[in-house]
């Protein structure tokens, strides 16, 4: 009998290897490879290049999408030159700086906390980078150029953002479910929701304080607006996407890990809690730095992740995929913002516009498997 | 244990006239208290009511027309914000449940903004139906959300469903006062949440809303007791569930819609007030729903007080003061596991 259960046994686990994907090895890294994965992120990323393109085709004046490329390849004449090169090329770059760090944010926190809603627009890191963007706005009162309007206000928020996490997470460590020293995921999304809450207060405070003209140039920052967008945000922001998405892709086996809850992660050997706070930490420069660039664009970092989890298919959120639709989500909403409406809109109008209804959608997607924590 | 509560709400009485007279008495520039009480009497005996009689001195009009109002506003408002607060804690079964975290303020911001956009209104006696709407569909809107596909409103649910609506609505209110700096200009000293600088016509328009949304919540409490021990037993003892939520709703819709109409959104009032009138009372809605209102006239007074009183030549709005005592409130109650698991 026994020997019977021995031999399903193996049969079972036979059949399983056979099943196996295929791996690609080169020395300690290993891969295993999923062509289907594959070709989607290469049509992602071909997507992204040409919604890029489209950015910088469209505006008061129209440049053809050929003649775009040719001027991005060195051609075309002085005034096209003009136009893409030195006021639309900056823009479009830092719309998909933007939204690829937001996506990564987002896909981050998300896999950590075990928690869809857990983007750090929700946490309230966003709000914090917010609160000092708009004080020192508020403070220098009508400053445009400058060390307060290159360097200030971008400071501001970048400290603000990194603040505000370091709080939440202090606050939201503790005795866990199961006895242990830690910060749990559903205790820092409602933590983060209550300093939210706070840091929104504050920023309501603010804007009574200046005059009008402090308070509509915060408002316009604080939808989250690529308007003159340039190489003063595109390269900060640049810098440090490229640094995050380093320790983010450096750490993808740690996060998927993770996924697989505390007790899991630590007999495979993860040391979670530094590992945690270095991925959060990531994951915070990376909002703090989008932040600081453009404003607090909403819903990017929520629903980024989201789609490329369905699109993709895979377990939890992918890093690339979500930083390519984030990427995407912000390069389209800033073409659809400038050609779609009679008016030139903020490009974080028109990510909330079809955000919110996709909130809506994976609230009632929780509900069905009710299971939150 | 009834003759303890009944003291307690003497001294909750007591209390609440203290922080009126200070109210009255404190700000840039502090009355003597036999000021307060001559232009008080005089305003109270004056034919036309006590906040458009004319004044005499410069202390009369100090108090008239901006102290007295400003007083009668944070009390009536509070009140109607604490037991808003204890209602919705009771019938979400949720120790996190707030007007703020629910949605319900940001809706009311929305509309209210909205308004202001479209008609060019200036004055709370104008937008004020508009910010009443917004916090009924909001709040319509959130259960409606929270409970497709489970079936129940879980308090988590709840709560998430309200940050998700709040986070969408903040940014659908930022498009409107990007687009018309007039409405804006209006807006920006709404939304703080604020007592002062509120006509004192705002006054008698919510009125008559919040006095009716206390009288269904004072009548709601018994049926709230009962249906604290779960919707089953509660259907077992007779109650109607069904109408008893309905009566529920209409109690917090008009108080909170006609609360945050008349001074803006303020968050964390609600959820602290319950939580502290809860240690006097238990869990007795019968009583927690007076002391709850109280509690909450007093809390708003003393913020408003304070934020008076702390950065004078200005002043910090109440419902900046509140935010800064209530956030830490709040996640000292998350922390504490067993209050969420209620």
């Amino acid at each position: 009998m026994n020997v019977d259960v021995k031999t399903t046994d193996t049969q079972a686990v036979s059949a399983g290897l056979r099943r196996v994907r295929p791996a690609l090895r080169i020395g300690p890294v290993s891969l295993v490879l999923r062509p289907a994965m594959v070709a989607i992120v290469l049509a992602l990323a071909a997507l992204t290049f040409v919604l890029f393109c489209v950015d910088i085709a469209v505006g008061d004046t129209h440049i053809p999408i050929g003649r775009v490329l040719d001027v991005l390849s060195g051609g075309g004449s002085r005034s096209q030159r003009y136009i893409v090169l030195d006021s639309r090329l900056p823009r479009a770059l830092t719309a998909v700086v933007v939204g690829a760090a937001l996506g990564l944010a987002g896909a981050i926190t998300q896999s950590i906390l075990h928690n869809p809603l857990a983007s750090p627009d929700m946490l309230g890191i966003t709000t914090g980078a917010s609160l000092g963007a708009v004080s020192v706005l508020v403070a220098t009162g009508g400053a445009t150029t400058g060390f307060a309007a290159t360097l200030g206000a971008p400071l501001a928020a970048l400290l603000g953002g990194l603040l505000t996490a370091a709080v939440i997470y202090t606050l939201a460590l503790g005795r866990t479910a199961t006895g242990e020293f830690g910060a749990t995921g559903l205790r820092l999304v409602l933590i983060g929701i209550g300093v939210n809450a706070l840091l929104m207060a504050g920023i309501n405070w603010v804007l009574t304080l200046g005059t009008w003209q402090d308070a509509a140039r915060a408002q316009l920052w604080l939808t989250g607006s690529l308007n003159g967008a340039d190489r003063d945000q595109f390269v900060p922001a640049a810098a440090a996407l490229a640094i995050v998405a380093l320790v983010a892709v450096g750490s993808a086996r740690t996060l998927a890990a993770l996924r697989l809850g505390t007790e899991t992660t630590r007999s495979l050997g993860v040391r979670i809690q530094s590992q945690q706070a270095i991925l959060i930490g990531a994951s915070v420069v990376a909002a703090s730095v989008a932040t600081a660039a453009a404003g607090p664009i909403a819903f990017v970092a929520l629903a980024g992740p989201q789609i490329a989890r369905r699109l993709l298919r895979t377990p939890g959120e992918p890093l690339i995929g979500s930083a390519l639709i984030g990427a995407i989500l912000v390069v389209g909403a800033d073409a659809a913002a400038r050609t779609l409406f009679p008016m030139d809109l903020p490009v974080g109008i028109v990510t909330a516009g079809f955000g919110g209804p996709f909130l809506l959608y994976l609230l009632v997607r929780m509900n069905r498997k009710a299971t939150l924590s | 244990m009834r003759r303890r509560r009944l003291t307690g709400l003497v001294l909750l009485f007591a209390l609440l006239f203290l922080a009126a007279v200070a109210s009255i008495a404190l700000g840039s520039r502090s009355l003597a208290p036999s000021t307060v009480y001559d232009a008080v009497r005089d305003g109270l005996t004056c034919q036309g009511g006590p906040f458009s009689c004319p004044a005499q001195t410069a202390e009369d009009q100090i108090v008239r027309s901006l102290r007295l109002p400003r007083t009668a506003l944070a009390v009536l408002t509070g009140i109607a914000l604490g037991v808003t607060g204890a209602l919705i804690q009771g019938y979400t079964r949720n120790p996190l449940a707030d007007t703020s975290l629910l949605g319900l303020n940001s809706g009311a911001a929305f509309l209210a903004a909205l308004s202001m956009y479209l008609f060019g209104f200036t004055m709370a006696e104008q937008y004020i139906w508009f910010a009443f709407a917004g916090a009924l569909l909001t709040g319509l809107a959130v259960f409606g959300f929270s409970s497709i596909g489970g079936g129940k409103a879980s308090p988590l649910s709840l709560v998430l469903a309200g940050a998700a609506l709040t986070a969408f609505l903040q940014a659908m209110t930022n498009a409107i006062v990007l687009l018309d700096p007039a409405a804006l200009d209006t807006y920006r000293f709404w939304v703080v949440g604020a007592v002062a600088g509120r006509d004192a016509q705002v006054f008698w328009q919510v009125l008559p809303f919040l006095a009716l949304g206390s009288v269904l919540a004072v009548v709601a409490a018994p049926g709230l007791n009962l249906l604290t021990l779960g919707d089953e037993v509660a259907r077992g003892l007779g109650v109607h569930v069904g109408r008893s939520r309905a009566l529920g709703l209409t109690a917090v819709v008009l108080l909170c819609g006609g609360a945050t109409a008349a001074v803006g959104p303020i968050a964390f009032l609600g959820l602290i007030v319950p939580h502290a009138a809860r240690m006097f009372t238990g869990p007795d809605f019968r009583w927690l729903i007076p002391y709850s209102g109280l509690l909450g006239a007093l809390l708003l007074l003393v913020a408003d007080v304070a934020g008076r009183l702390v950065a004078r030549p200005g002043e910090l709005q109440a419902g900046v003061m509140l935010a800064v005592v209530g956030a830490p409130f709040f996640i000292a109650l998350v922390r504490r596991r067993k209050l969420v698991n209620l």
